[in-house]
């Protein structure tokens, strides 16, 4: 502790929370989420690669309740990540920093990646279904 | 010699004294475009094989064209979630040697996960 009382700067508790705030959590949030689905990916390719039946184990998880909960949280993670990964490309190169593009962009990449994650899912319905 | 030998202008281009200094952010970069269309394909491709049995996804796989494409999205995808990780870590890791032991285990594991997927996807398009 100092010998001093100085003032702190104010952190996450002080501030109205915004839409702004909201995005960039969520992006390191759904990068760690999709990092750690790239277990999936990478036992799923390995079990492709080891015949029928290790294929099919990974098939069956997939298709259980914790496996599409996972798949479904998944896939929201990376719309989400895209289409904000995008936001922040164009940021990169300098677009989109008035105050009113920004926060229209934020709410742009949350809600289609809700649009996207729902095209998804339907695709993912209508072919079983279909099938 | 609290005076550094370095110009003003050195140190505000932010290059850093091997000139490096950008290389994380650039490569996060890359890799991000690179993972714009690759994941795009990704799940278009596994939404035509999600449905199909283990013949159809491994056909799939074995494509010239989309082995290529799975060996570039599953570099791209390890690569970037190491150099995400990394920056995750850096700010919330306080502990030096916890910091560098995860920093080193993510680089591990990373480079682990993208050696198997590779493996795997030759092994597919080779045939079994």
């Amino acid at each position: 502790m100092p010998a001093t009382a100085r003032p702190l700067s104010p952190h996450l508790s002080i501030y109205r929370w915004q839409i702004q705030m909201v995005t960039s959590i969520i992006h390191r949030a759904t990068g760690i989420a999709l990092a750690a689905g790239t277990i999936l990916l990478c036992v799923a390719l390995l079990a492709l690669a080891a015949g029928p039946e290790p294929y099919a184990k990974v098939q069956a998880f997939c298709a259980s309740w914790i496996g599409l909960i996972l798949l479904f949280g998944w896939t929201w993670s990376l719309a989400f990540h895209l289409l904000n990964g995008i936001r922040h490309l164009l940021q990169d190169v300098g677009l989109g920093y008035l105050p009113a593009q920004f926060v229209r962009n934020s709410w742009l990449a949350v809600a289609g990646s809700l649009v996207l994650t729902a095209l998804v899912w339907a695709c993912v319905f209508a072919q079983r279904g279909g099938a | 010699m609290s005076k550094s030998l370095r110009t003003p202008l050195k140190n505000a281009l932010g290059l850093g004294s091997a000139r490096h200094g950008v290389h994380h952010f650039l490569v996060q970069r890359v890799t991000a475009v690179a993972l714009l269309f690759l994941s795009l394909w990704f799940v278009w491709s596994v939404l035509a094989v999600l449905h199909s049995d283990y013949a159809g996804a491994h056909a799939l796989v074995a494509q010239p064209c989309n082995a290529v494409l799975m060996i570039a999205f599953v570099v791209a995808i390890f690569w970037h979630a190491q150099l995400g990780l990394q920056v995750v870590v850096e700010d919330y890791v306080h502990t030096r040697w916890l910091e560098w032991t995860l920093q080193i285990a993510i680089k591990f594991l990373c480079f682990l996960g993208a050696a198997a997927s590779v493996l795997a996807v030759i092994r597919i398009a080779l045939g079994r």
